[in-house]
């Protein structure tokens, strides 16, 4: 068939999407009317929605937002900080490639939830625990990836860096990183995909013991109480953040690597 | 090589002018044999010695026309923003690409590129411009525009030229001297004297072109 012709493939982006999660709210709202499942057990949409409602209006919903958001930030920035400075280390020299491959082969393959009982241990029932453990989720995607742009970067781009008398540091700065950009934010995506599933399972554990935390507290909360919709509300929440920083990721390529014709747009 | 002339390196494929070249701008050590630029071995990679690469990736694609030139101009030769602008701007009118500044090197065509790229090279006031088959990627006769202009700019400057080709015309109509290699093992066979024929219609012209085909043949 020809797609033009497809009445649906006319309508716009927007409206596709929106007509689908519509579709999908009216099924997950008709399975519980109809259904008369026990509200212990689910969550009807319009209820998720009052609990979203109070919970944003009671300010709790915000403030577990706002702490998951803080210890992500944090874990992401130190960890994206020290995976690029692993990944530019690693561009100076062999024995710096090297440093990169050891340590990335050795934790990469660790999910980093599982260094949170030793993060206890070292931080306490803190949100430092969080944070390290974030950090150390996030560092690897960060280094492989920017590593692996460093070194596909066009061997033209490098030598006419060169020519100018470009050399450490600068060379880095001005050339290798916006060169090899394209993959240090895909790095920087995966890096928050690992970050944010990490934050949420840590305050899940975290949950038992924290008196004020974040989502993932938020949701285990929940649950002690039987407050199903309040455990579909965090998820909503972390559903949207998600959708939300997966547009921002979209708007900086957009601006960036798309624009210099580097990457295809979307 | 004598300081501004317009000197020529041809050869077949794998004869060693590419590396050549690039022991002259400093990537590279020769494995054997000395190199004497100024009166001694070339230094490490500088803007002194300019390069203008086949490879249209050679600009940076995150920058603008105008600003690649600013760019080099301020890291390579210490311009103030300002100055390098105008000069970026100045540099680009010679090349006849300002209509373009402020693109970005993926929305030109592959003729404006290695314009942009000379413009570049040529800004920053190089001792030497290596040329590395700048043209050997465009079509014909966007090939025979910039060799006409490249002609105009190396008469108008003082600038040394070294140009790396396999065109046998472009060699003679560009060139002072074209030097003949060959491969296996790498050698020059001659080094002949152009800068008398710059017509291409000259039965001189034709007499340097079969002597230079016949010689590349031998090759």
């Amino acid at each position: 068939m020809n797609r033009a012709a497809d009445p649906w493939s006319r309508l716009p982006a927007a409206v596709r999407y929106t007509l689908l999660t519509l579709a999908l709210l009216a099924v997950w709202q008709a399975y519980v009317s109809l259904a008369h499942v026990s509200p212990l057990l689910f969550a009807s949409p319009v209820a998720v929605a009052r609990a979203l409602g109070a919970g944003i209006a009671s300010g709790k919903l915000v403030t577990a937002t706002v702490a998951t958001l803080e210890v992500l930030i944090g874990g992401l920035a130190i960890g994206a900080l020290l995976g690029f400075a692993l990944a530019s280390f690693a561009s100076f020299s062999r024995f710096g490639q090297d440093v990169l491959g050891v340590l990335s082969a050795i934790f990469n393959p660790l999910p980093s939830i599982a260094i949170l009982p030793l993060a206890i241990i070292w931080f306490g029932l803190r949100p430092q625990s969080i944070v390290f453990v974030v950090a150390l989720a996030t560092i690897w995607p960060v280094a492989l990836s920017t590593d692996n742009g460093f070194r596909t970067i066009s061997t033209t781009t490098h030598l006419a860096a060169r020519n100018l008398g470009l050399r450490g540091w600068k060379l880095v700065s001005d050339v290798l990183l916006p060169a090899a950009l394209p993959s240090i934010v895909t790095g920087l995506k995966s890096a928050w995909a690992f970050g944010w599933r990490t934050v949420v399972a840590a305050e899940l554990i975290f949950g038992v013991a924290g008196s004020a935390g974040g989502l993932g507290w938020y949701i285990n909360n929940a649950r002690y109480f039987l407050q199903t919709a309040d455990i579909f509300a965090g998820l909503v929440v972390i559903s949207v953040l998600g959708i939300a920083v997966e547009a921002l990721f979209g708007l900086l390529e957009r601006r960036t690597v798309v624009r210099w014709g580097m990457k295809r747009a979307a | 090589m004598e300081r501004g002339e317009t000197f020529v390196i041809i050869g077949p494929s794998g004869c060693g002018k590419t590396t050549l070249l690039k022991a002259m701008a400093g990537f590279m050590r020769p494995a054997s044999g000395t190199l004497r630029i100024e009166g001694g071995p070339p230094r490490e990679p500088g803007p002194d010695r300019a390069v203008v690469f086949q490879d249209f990736d050679q600009l940076f694609a995150w920058r603008t026309v105008r600003d690649n030139v600013a760019y080099a101009l301020r890291t390579a030769r210490k311009f103030s923003k300002n100055d390098a602008l105008r000069r970026a701007s100045e540099a680009l009118a010679l090349v006849d690409i300002a209509r373009a500044a402020d693109r970005y090197p993926h929305e030109l065509s592959g003729g404006m590129k290695q314009r942009a790229a000379i413009a570049r090279a040529i800004a920053l006031e190089p001792l030497m411009l290596l040329m590395d088959e700048p043209f050997g990627a465009l079509d014909a006769i966007t090939r025979q525009q910039l060799q006409i202009e490249l002609a105009r700019i190396c008469a108008d400057t003082p600038v040394t030229v070294v140009l790396v080709t396999h065109s046998i015309q472009e060699a003679i109509y560009l060139g002072d001297r074209v030097m003949v290699m060959s491969p296996f093992p790498a050698r020059v066979l001659e080094i002949v004297d152009t800068s008398h024929a710059r017509d291409v219609e000259t039965p001189e012209f034709a007499r340097l072109t079969g002597h230079l085909r016949d010689l590349l043949v031998r090759a």
